[in-house]
């Protein structure tokens, strides 16, 4: 399946790749081919820094089922802090 | 047994706006001729995957290329790259058709090349290998392998119109490689595909295959399917070889 599934949304925080740590500048969501879990598709997320080299990434690949317990988990989260 | 052996290294060629890109070829030893192919990498990136598929065609003794549509993202991992370009919305279908010029007239030139050139890509690749075939006519043959949005509704600045518009421009005959249980695209848009092309009298052929759906030859993903990935390559190559012999 060859999509054009992506969803982009600005973030402030930091993350980690195998060089260290980065502030982002966005998550980028899709569904689409994984490159390493053995799904033919996935949910895959991206936390980015776009003013950097590609590098500056921190990346997951996720079930659709995954997704769904994480957005679940991430909802329930935010909705006891506020 | 006879002896073997290839070349495979790394060049810069001039591609889109004259942007120098990076490209990887790969051909047997030898004066040749050669007939040249041209490969489109996927949109999971330029990386080890299509590597091994330029080897591949040069082990079948042709002289192969495949460029980077992804120089102009940045340096990286292929992995890394390749989630760049899909956040900025892939590649601009007027770059791809610069970029695989450049590739297929380097081909052209080489003194070890037939002057026969054809081209062949996946999944993103086989969507611009059907748009670049349509886009100019250097070129004697076009395979796509399971092109997802030749068929597309959702254009942008960078894809502005779906490449099954330009179906009449069509300038080479073409092979198209499907699987049955693919969503995107899915059988109603292969239909659509084939329709195009009947309508407009065009040579090609279009395999179709049950138990199969996308990237079905790609041997490390979950998705291959071993029977029908070897009669797609069986395929692959006897089309090659009726189009591209001097």
């Amino acid at each position: 399946m060859c999509t054009s599934i992506v969803e982009i949304a600005r973030a402030e925080g930091s993350a980690r790749s195998v060089t260290g740590w980065f502030s982002l500048t966005h998550s980028v969501v899709c569904y689409d081919h994984p490159q390493h879990a053995l799904l033919d598709d996935a949910i895959t997320i991206d936390f980015v820094n776009d003013q950097l080299e590609p590098g500056a990434r921190a990346a997951v690949e996720l079930t659709l089922e995954s997704a769904k317990a994480l957005s679940a988990a991430l909802l329930k989260a935010i909705d006891a802090s506020e | 047994m006879a002896y073997e052996s290839m070349v495979a290294e790394m060049i810069t060629i001039r591609g889109h706006n004259n942007d120098p890109i990076s490209a990887y070829t790969a051909r047997p030893m030898g004066p040749g001729p050669f007939p040249g192919v041209v490969l489109i990498h996927h949109l999971p990136g330029w990386g080890e995957h299509y590597r091994e598929m330029t080897r591949k065609f040069a082990h079948h003794g042709y002289a192969a290329i495949s460029h980077n549509l992804y120089e102009r993202v940045g340096t990286g991992s292929a992995d890394d790259v390749a989630a760049k370009a899909r956040a900025q919305g892939g590649v601009a279908d007027a770059q791809v058709v610069g970029d695989t010029e450049a590739a297929v007239q380097w081909l052209k030139v080489q003194p070890y090349v037939n002057g026969k050139v054809g081209v062949i890509g996946s999944c993103s690749g086989g969507r611009q290998t059907f748009y670049y075939a349509c886009h100019t006519k250097s070129i004697d043959a076009a395979v796509e392998l399971w092109g997802g949005r030749v068929v597309m509704d959702d254009v942008s600045e960078k894809q502005p119109v779906a490449p099954i518009e330009f179906t009449k421009n069509l300038s080479c005959p073409l092979l198209g490689i499907f699987g049955n249980e693919d969503r995107a695209p899915s059988p109603e848009q292969v239909d659509q595909h084939e329709a195009e092309l009947k309508k407009h009298g065009k040579n090609y052929e279009f395999h179709r295959y049950d138990g199969a759906g996308h990237g079905f030859t790609y041997y490390h993903r979950p998705m291959y399917r071993v029977e029908q990935a070897l009669d797609a390559w069986e395929k692959i190559f006897a089309f090659f070889k009726k189009h591209l012999a001097a």
